[in-house]
């Protein structure tokens, strides 16, 4: 076996190994990198008591404003959590958008408090006219 | 491959193709970044802040599939010890790193006003932040071998190592729940979820940084070969005076 073939076979079996070991760590890391949990995730096991991120959409007509307290409720279109949060909204807060909140689940009364809220953008860009258009036709949410 | 990898072969080439690639990538990014700037409509959702993706994504582009080229450089100069695969490894390196460095810079404006926030650690920022320190480490290391003058066999394994991270990159937020919203193109569907007035701009974005890409490296490549031909010239011309 020539030199380079040696070499060759060297790289590629310890990129395969690098591989395997790549996979074995992101199986074993699964959940935890994810940024934040969608409802039905919450749903699953006991409320958590620590401060969380949860994510999902604004559900459409659950946002009523109290002041400068908001409440609306975030759903996975399979579960829902009521939301309350004071403060300033992102310029992207709009029902049928997503959203993440950061904070706790209030156990007494089940609803989650948030201390920061991120909006959460998708992946479709289009100008405003053609928004407008798939509005009619139901094929896009538009929230404004 | 072994007839490219003659460095005077290459020079030759290069001297040509350097300015067509150049101005090729002048001409297209200037095209893409007008349209996108100041002839294409605005976002629905986003408003004006949507022109910040004709950067930020023709950046992170070039960032990942940088890192791929420095990688396959890299394995070129371990395996077949081709005399030219290192200089190119070095020569995509710090291009690479700037990239992903305007990748980064830009996606943290338009969060701001998109998100609310400038930076969170979610899989897919955090793994693109990995490839900046990924292309640092390499600088660094790179460099220090090339003080040294020996051969640059731990900067390319470091190089290999590191594409781990380009399907962590890529497949980030499927794999998770981020913050970063999906993918817009599927180039394996040739199918995308931008409209096509905002689509166009974007690709010639795309395009342009591709070629002025491709034109740093010529750049930075032919430079290097001529510093190597300085340095071995005034070597011999030590020799001789001493």
């Amino acid at each position: 076996m020539k030199a380079k073939h040696q070499r060759l076979w060297l790289v590629v079996g310890a990129l395969t190994a690098l591989g395997g070991a790549g996979a074995l760590a992101f199986s074993t890391l699964g959940e935890k990198a994810t940024y934040f949990y969608a409802p039905s995730d919450l749903k699953k096991g006991p409320a958590p008591t620590a401060a969380i991120r949860l994510g999902g959409m604004v559900e459409k007509g659950s946002i009523t404003r109290d002041g400068a307290t908001v409440r609306f409720v975030v759903t996975d279109m399979a579960q829902t959590v009521p939301v309350t949060y004071t403060g300033i909204l992102p310029d992207l807060f709009r029902e049928g958008q997503g959203v993440i909140a950061e904070g706790r689940i209030d156990p007494a009364t089940g609803a989650f408090k948030a201390d920061t809220i991120l909006a959460k953008h998708d992946e479709n860009y289009m100008p405003p006219e053609v928004a407008g258009a798939m509005k009619k036709t139901g094929r896009v949410s538009a929230g404004n | 491959m072994h007839r490219y990898a003659n460095p005077t072969r290459f020079l030759k080439i290069a001297r040509v193709a350097t300015p067509i690639v150049a101005l090729l990538g002048l001409a297209l990014t200037a095209a893409g970044l007008w349209i996108g700037l100041f002839a294409s409509p605005p976002d629905y959702q986003q408003g004006d802040s949507v022109r910040i993706m004709y950067v930020h994504v023709p950046a992170a582009w070039l960032g990942a599939g940088g890192y791929m080229s420095l990688a396959i450089a890299s394995a070129t100069a371990l395996i077949w010890r081709h005399p030219l695969a290192t200089i190119a490894a070095r020569a995509i390196a710090p291009a690479g790193a700037a990239f992903t460095a305007i990748c980064l810079v830009s996606g943290a404006l338009w969060g701001k006003p998109t998100w609310g926030t400038y930076w969170v650690w979610d899989a897919r920022l955090t793994s693109m932040l990995v490839l900046l320190f990924l292309y640092l480490g390499y600088l660094a290391l790179s460099a220090s071998e090339a003080d040294k003058g020996g051969e640059a066999r731990a900067s390319a394994i470091l190089a290999l190592v590191g594409v781990i991270n380009l399907p962590i990159i890529k497949y980030s937020v499927e794999w998770w729940n981020t913050l970063h919203q999906g993918s817009s193109i599927s180039v394996v569907n040739a199918s995308s979820r931008i409209a096509p007035a905002l689509l166009t701009p974007l690709l010639l974005s795309v395009a342009g940084f591709s070629f002025l890409f491709a034109a740093i490296v010529l750049m930075r490549m032919r430079a290097m070969l001529a510093q190597q031909r300085v340095d071995a010239r005034s070597r011999r011309l030590a020799e001789a005076l001493a």
